[in-house]
């Protein structure tokens, strides 16, 4: 089979996305209702509510600003609405994204009131659809494709058949020279060493090393039980005994490849290869991480039957689990039970995975993207002041 | 030890699924009564027919070896847990016989 021609959207900054679209963000939780009144004056047009950017402070505060001006940034987006009660967030949102290159505004409500605030923003945002339809696909290369994995509801199955079926795509993308980002530090638990042998050298073991440390002591200051309470209930009814098992499970989605990198949470990687991101794993919540770094992609197998979806990123959802298949079958763009009798080999998936992959990447919608899945959800450290 | 392998049983159904060559245990891919089982590996073309002592449900797993009491289990090609008594081939393997190596945990 002749590789096919990816083609993609190539923005002011060089970085290629596979969507086009438009977006208003709200700076904070008092600007929901604005950005979802522009999106309803002008259809096409995502609005991103969420719940945050009120009175935080510290390192909170600053993965909130990087969540917000990533998700804007993300090559995914053309242009971008920006709204916050107040004019000195909102501005530094805009900037941020406005590194870029990419058109955006920002608009404060505070001595304009909602209604103005909406119809401005209104204005902005269809000018800003007409000028995104005039925006082309054009070719790109494989390795200008920013990759995110994460899976979620997983059984036995995903260990034995969607986690590595996800593996053979990490390493044919990364031998094509394109980037792949991965994350949950918890669920690394009881094989994270296994992921330190594979630190590309010790400088990126070391930092790797000091995330997962720093997550154990978390753990431990809280005082709750969590690692006594792995596997779950759930999990152990399922036939899974340990919680090295569970993460092994877990890392056989990684490929084989080396670690190149490690990140803090919506840190834009700048190694192309397998990054790693200490991030919660949290389905909506790593995959807004991952978006807001600059992923424009997400592969995310699942046994049970996790439904998530991203509103700026096409999320990928493939399972082993012939139940999971048969039974929310509007959620799975990929089955590969087939698996579990050898009907084809882990090799023939890789290739079927890749194949919806290219599909996605030119355009296809995901299953999620077909019936409207769009989680965004920004990760909170610790509370407000 | 990993039993002696053979060439494969024919159309037979396969019961079980192991990660790679030299794992201790494999997967049940569907309920599973004693007897005689068909064991395949998702690395190899290999297939084996194992005594299956134990009612193994979907996704649970089976010892495709003797195992003494303190061994690693090995499964992904990695020790994912150690056994806590003797675990015969064709035993049930779970958390009545094995444990964390890295955590115990008296739940």
């Amino acid at each position: 089979m002749a590789p096919r021609q990816l083609s993609g959207y190539r923005r002011a900054d060089g970085r290629v996305g596979v969507r086009n679209h438009v977006v208003a963000l709200p700076v904070d939780d008092l600007s929901n209702a604005a950005v979802g009144g522009i999106a309803s004056l002008v259809p096409g047009v995502i609005a991103l509510p969420h719940a945050y950017g009120r009175l935080q402070f510290g390192e909170d505060l600053d993965l909130t600003f990087r969540t917000l001006i990533g998700t804007g940034a993300n090559p995914n987006v053309a242009a971008a609405v920006v709204v916050g009660i107040e004019p000195n967030w909102t501005q530094r949102v805009v900037d941020g994204i406005a590194a870029t290159g990419k058109p955006v505004v920002g608009l404060a409500i505070e001595r304009h009131g909602d209604f103005a605030t909406i119809a401005e923003g209104a204005r902005h945002a269809a000018r800003f659809m007409q000028d995104a339809s005039e925006l082309s696909r054009g070719p790109v290369d494989r390795a200008e494709i920013m990759l995110s994995i994460k899976c979620g509801e997983s059984d036995t199955t995903s260990g034995l058949g969607a986690n590595p079926t996800v593996s053979q795509v990490v390493d044919r993308h990364v031998a094509a020279g394109g980037t792949v980002l991965f994350g949950e530090t918890t669920e690394l638990t009881g094989g994270e060493h296994l992921i330190a042998a594979r630190c590309i050298d010790d400088e990126v073991r070391k930092r790797f090393q000091g995330f997962f440390d720093g997550y154990l002591e978390m753990l431990e200051a809280s005082g709750s039980d969590l690692l006594g309470s792995q596997p779950t209930q759930g999990n152990i009814a399922g036939g899974l005994s340990t919680i090295e098992e569970k993460a092994l499970g877990n890392i056989s989605k990684t490929g084989t490849v080396a670690v190149v990198d490690v990140l803090g949470p919506a840190v834009a990687p700048s190694r192309p290869g397998l990054n790693f991101m200490d991030s919660s794993s949290a389905a909506a919540e790593l995959i807004t991480l991952v978006a807001a770094a600059g992923a424009v992609v997400h592969l995310f197998p699942t046994g049970q039957g996790n439904i998530v979806g991203h509103p700026i990123v096409p999320v990928i959802k493939l399972t082993a689990n012939p139940l999971t298949a048969s039974t929310m079958a509007e959620h799975v763009d990929l089955d590969v039970s087939g698996l579990l009798q050898l009907e084809y080999s882990l090799g023939e998936a890789g290739e079927r995975l890749m194949e919806v992959l290219d599909r996605t990447i030119c355009g296809r919608l995901t299953a999620a993207e077909a019936i409207g899945h769009a989680e965004f959800v920004i990760t909170k450290l610790y509370r407000s002041a | 030890m990993t039993p002696e392998r053979s060439k494969p049983a024919g159309a037979g159904a396969i019961d079980f699924l192991a990660h790679k060559g030299g794992d201790h245990v494999a997967v049940a891919v569907r309920d599973v009564q004693p007897g005689p089982a068909l064991v395949a590996w998702l690395d190899s073309p290999e297939r084996c027919e194992i005594q299956v002592n134990d009612q193994i449900r979907f996704g649970h797993k089976v010892a495709l070896a003797g195992l003494a009491e303190g061994d690693p289990v090995i499964e992904y090609g990695v020790a994912v847990a150690v056994t806590t008594g003797p675990v015969a081939s064709g035993d049930l393997v779970h958390i009545h016989n094995v444990r964390s190596a890295r955590w115990r945990h008296d739940s």
